[in-house]
């Protein structure tokens, strides 16, 4: 087994890996290579045949392929290498990256890595849902891709549970492919997804969102019969007496998403226990020297525009290490008070503006993100409405930063 | 119906299956009913795993006896079988005097049974074993292993259709009938004659008995329920975990499976035969299993959950509730019948010194003529995963199948996939690919591959969708094209 030197792999041929091999090819790099598993190039846009993507980068709503196209057709058009069919098994905290295919295996020495390979969902097991286990629970990306990819129709009553956007999403496609979804239930006392998707996907079809519920049961030997629904308190604990049985065909789970990070754990990168991906700086490297990270498996996005746009704020960083043979250090940390769920970056040098993304914990009204280091403002924001759903951007100026005590980040 | 079974084997568990396959060393006409749609759907498939030492068993039981044939010879069956199996050693943990002097009295029975290299280990030698585990010294059982169990339950059925046996799954038996010297056996798919009939149906033995004519058998069931860890805890768990056992019941333990991951659990609740068929798991039970494994070993967290099952034991007690040892009789008043009752743990580990016995059975009224073609060896299905890079570049040169990662969590190939598929027993339920590859199995539950998985069984069985199984009868994935 050879050895082929690559200045740049790319892993995961998703959004956030184009948008990122477009970028390096506009700085001038060219040996890169895209490496993705799959047989095609676009990442878990290809199953997202909904519109409303690309809103804020081309002003218009696209479905998920039609905004995949546009970056895949840009690829091809520079000649940017791509091996699809091709799974990455393992990358060393030394960069040597080892892929398979058809054609065999392949060992790269690159010079830099870029982890763009995307999430996956959480599932009933996670979840540690009682009940029998029968067919007809599914996740809700898995229905997506039955129904969108493999022409599959999976049932036809149905529950959803949990409030992301995917089980919306699908509670909305398999009603118009003549399912009756019956409602969706949600653990928390707010829901997970997207407003726009509560009116579109719900609302506009009277499905019925019903808040701190969950379902406690699972009920059928083989094909799923009903499922048990109760409320939960403030505490997430079930109230005695409030169950409920559903007679139903399908449970969709639509409970959260992971970021794929098992190969960045084969190369001893730092993890985030918040976000389940890598500990990064404002350059996105991870705290291993010229390995990188952008997209959902960094963090979990809800806009793809977003991905694009992160992913190409990574590329530049990644021109300038190859150039360069290194990145200024990053030693200032990124601290949250209890009302901000996570940041990206989770540190930073000091010594330049930078983009801050974080969500909070829970929802707020008229509120206001105040950023600070040394106890000087570095920024204001003010909310009238902050939303676990939705990401918030803000851009840092260089200003009053320093590359010295920790920058706090709060919600008042 | 017409065709004359010489031995009908009603249930293919490892039991039957064992059983099938060491009667498939003989020339003999050999059927397997089975209810289910494969061999691991019940109570071989919802177990702990581990090939037992022999040592928590009354000295001159079968169980004891069979236990510990089947322990020392589990390398050479493995082997053969192409079996996944690790001789992990096992330790079961004590801390006050009372735990000293129970697992003093296990290291005796153990010893009377033939159980070796039993040894009472101190703390640090203990802690030298398992760094992880609580308590303060140990009865160490060096022989004790661990297996895969829905591999070596497959193992023995493919090895046994291979030698001739004919498998007839979601073949329920409903009836028995004897006349002019042969049984007719009434199934939920016809009837069969057969000459000899073996009950070895697991949680059913007790109707099966009745249907023989072999009354009075009571059965309880002693279900368990488990938690599967993530990989990721794995490496903090080199052997099983035992708690100090009371008579009848192991206690909840902490075993790490073949492939890398923990399972916590069982416990045991007391259950019905009209119950013998719920495989629920409760909320109540997840907590309490984790709580009671986490003094032993703390390092099970919420985080790391994958998946729970159950298993159900059954267990045949006297009229005094007590629990009795295995039954296997030959009787006079079901001729040429071999009976099987409260075949509970460990039969995993005593299958086929149980099959060789039930052999010696039929050897007592009838000559038998050798099978001269018989295989015992099974060929596995080569893991791409497990090889080193020089034999992954050999397979993928081979078959280039064997580059095409379909799950991405154990990073299961195609090759393995349709090798699966196309397996011996021809059984293509969704559950059957997964026991057999591991697909599906990881921590995304087949998130990923399962839309694959699922096509690949639609094309390559030239299927409808409609007709795509999760595992039991009845339990279709799909309701049909989203459009024609
Ligand atoms: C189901 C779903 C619906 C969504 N709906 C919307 C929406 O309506 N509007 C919107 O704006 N945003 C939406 N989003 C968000 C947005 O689409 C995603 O955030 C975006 O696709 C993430 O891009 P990515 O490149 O990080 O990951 P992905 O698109 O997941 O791409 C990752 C790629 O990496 C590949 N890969 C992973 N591991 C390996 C490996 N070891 N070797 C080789 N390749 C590998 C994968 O096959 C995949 O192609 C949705 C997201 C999901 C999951
Ligand atoms: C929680 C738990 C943990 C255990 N741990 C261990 C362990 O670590 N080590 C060990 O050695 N043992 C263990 N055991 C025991 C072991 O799993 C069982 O003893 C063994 O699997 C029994 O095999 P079997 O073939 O008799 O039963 P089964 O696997 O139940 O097979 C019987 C078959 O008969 C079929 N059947 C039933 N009725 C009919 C009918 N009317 N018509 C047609 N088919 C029928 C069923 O579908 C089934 O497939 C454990 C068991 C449990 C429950």
């Amino acid at each position: 087994m050879s050895t082929i030197r690559k200045d740049v792999i790319i892993v995961g041929g998703g959004p956030a890996g184009l948008a990122a091999a477009i970028e390096m090819h506009r700085k001038g790099l060219r040996n890169i290579l895209i490496i993705e598993r799959e047989k095609n190039l676009g990442g878990i846009l290809r199953q997202c045949i909904h519109d409303g993507f690309g809103l804020a980068r081309f002003g218009q709503p696209l479905s998920g392929p039609e905004y995949a196209q546009r970056f895949i057709d840009e690829v091809i058009e520079l000649g940017i290498p791509y091996d699809v069919g091709t799974t990455v098994l393992s990358i060393t905290p030394e960069k040597e990256v080892t892929a398979v295919s058809s054609d065999g295996l392949v060992t790269y020495q690159a010079g830099a890595v870029v982890l763009t390979m995307g999430c996956r969902e959480r599932t009933r097991g996670a979840l540690a849902i009682p009940g029998e286990r029968p067919a007809g629970v599914f996740t809700a990306g898995v229905v997506q891709s039955y129904i969108n990819l493999h022409n599959t129709m999976v049932g036809k009553e149905v529950i959803i549970l949990g409030s992301g956007d995917i089980g919306m999403i699908m509670a909305r496609r398999m009603t118009l492919e003549g399912a009756h979804v019956n409602a969706v239930f949600e653990i928390m006392p707010y829901p997970s997804g997207l407003p726009r998707n509560i009116q579109q996907c719900l609302n506009d079809y009277d499905i019925p969102l019903y808040l701190s519920h969950t379902v406690t049961e699972i009920h059928g030997s083989s094909r799923l019969t009903g499922v048990t629904v109760s409320a939960v308190d403030e505490n997430l604990q079930i109230i005695p007496g409030t169950e409920k049985y559903y007679p139903c065909d399908t449970l969709i789970l639509s409970v959260g998403l992971i970021p794929e990070n098992e190969l960045s754990l084969s190369a001893g990168i730092e993890m985030d226990n918040r976000t389940k991906g890598a500990v990064v700086d404002e350059y996105y490297q991870t705290s291993v020297p010229g390995i990188f990270a952008a997209g959902n498996v960094l963090q979990v996005h809800d806009l793809v525009d977003n991905v694009s746009l992160e992913a190409e704020s990574l590329a530049d960083n990644v021109a300038v290490y190859i150039r360069d043979g290194s990145l200024p250090v990053c030693d200032v940390q990124i601290i949250t008070d209890g009302n901000v769920s996570h940041t990206i970056p989770q540190r930073i040098s000091g010594q330049k503006e930078f983009t801050l993304s974080m969500r909070v914990r829970c929802p707020f009204k008229n509120c206001t993100i105040l950023i600070k280091q040394n106890n000087i403002a570095l920024k204001r924001v003010k909310l009238q409405k902050a939303l676990p759903a939705e990401m918030i951007r803000i851009s840092i100026p260089k200003d009053n930063l320093k590359p010295e005590a920790a920058v706090e980040v709060s919600v008042e | 119906m017409d065709e004359l079974y010489d031995v009908m084997i009603i249930g293919g568990g490892v039991v039957g299956s064992a059983i099938a396959r060491e009667l498939s060393r003989y020339e003999l006409k050999i059927g397997v009913l089975e209810k289910n749609l494969d061999v691991c759907f019940e109570t071989s498939g919802r177990n702990s795993g581990v090939i037992h030492g022999g040592f928590a068993y009354d000295p001159g039981t079968y169980k004891a006896r069979f236990c510990v044939e089947g322990n020392l010879e589990f390398d050479q069956v493995a082997a053969e079988l192409g079996v996944p199996f690790k001789r992990t050693g096992k330790v079961l943990v004590g801390n006050t005097p009372a735990d000293m002097e129970s697992l003093k009295r296990t290291l005796e029975s153990g010893q009377i049974n033939g159980s070796c290299g039993l040894e009472i280990i101190d703390d640090a030698q203990l802690h030298n074993l398992v760094p992880s585990v609580i308590g303060k010294f140990a009865l160490w059982s060096p022989n004790s292993g661990i297996v895969d169990p829905f591999l070596y339950t497959i193992a023995l059925a493919e090895n046994a259709a291979c030698n001739g046996v004919t498998y007839l799954f979601d073949h329920e038996v409903t009836g028995i009938s004897r006349a002019r010297d042969r049984y007719t056996i009434i199934t939920s798919k016809g009837d069969y004659r057969t000459r000899w009939v073996v009950n070895s149906a697991g949680l059913g033995c007790g109707k099966i008995s009745e249907m023989l004519g072999l009354r009075g058998y009571k059965i309880v069931g002693s279900k368990g329920d488990y938690i599967i860890l993530d990989k990721n805890v794995g490496p903090l768990l080199p052997m099983p975990v035992y708690p100090v056992p009371s008579n009848t019941y192991m206690g909840i333990h902490v075993t790490p499976t073949v492939d890398g991951n923990v399972i916590v659990g069982p416990n045991a609740e007391y259950i019905n035969e009209d119950a013998f068929s719920y495989y629920g798991v409760s909320q109540k039970e997840i907590r309490s299993l984790a709580e009671s494994a986490n003094t032993l070993w703390p390092c099970i967290h919420k985080k790391d959950y994958i998946r729970n099952y159950c298993g159900i034991l059954p267990k045949w007690v006297d009229e005094n509730g007590k629990i009795q040892d295995y039954k296997i009789e030959a009787r006079s008043e079901a001729p040429n019948s071999v009976n099987l009752v409260g075949i509970e743990s460990p039969a995993l580990t005593s299958a086929l010194p149980i099959a060789r016995y039930v052999v010696s059975l039929f050897a007592e009224k009838e000559s038998f003529i050798r099978n001269t073609t018989f295989n015992p060896v099974r060929k596995p299905i080569i893991r791409f995963a497990e090889q080193n890079d020089e034999n992954k570049e050999q397979l993928i040169k081979e078959n280039p199948d064997y580059g095409e990662i379909i799950c991405r969590c154990e990073k299961v190939t195609k090759a393995e996939m349709l090798q699966a598929i196309h397996n011996p027993l021809n059984v293509d339920t969704v559950t059957s690919i997964k026991y057999r590859t591991r697909a599906m199995m990881g921590r995304c539950q087949g998130g990923y591959c399962q839309t694959r998985l699922a096509e690949m069984i639609e094309q390559e069985k030239s299927k409808a969708v409609e007709d795509i199984v999760y595992a039991r009868n009845g339990s279709k994935l799909f309701v049909g094209k989203v459009r024609r």
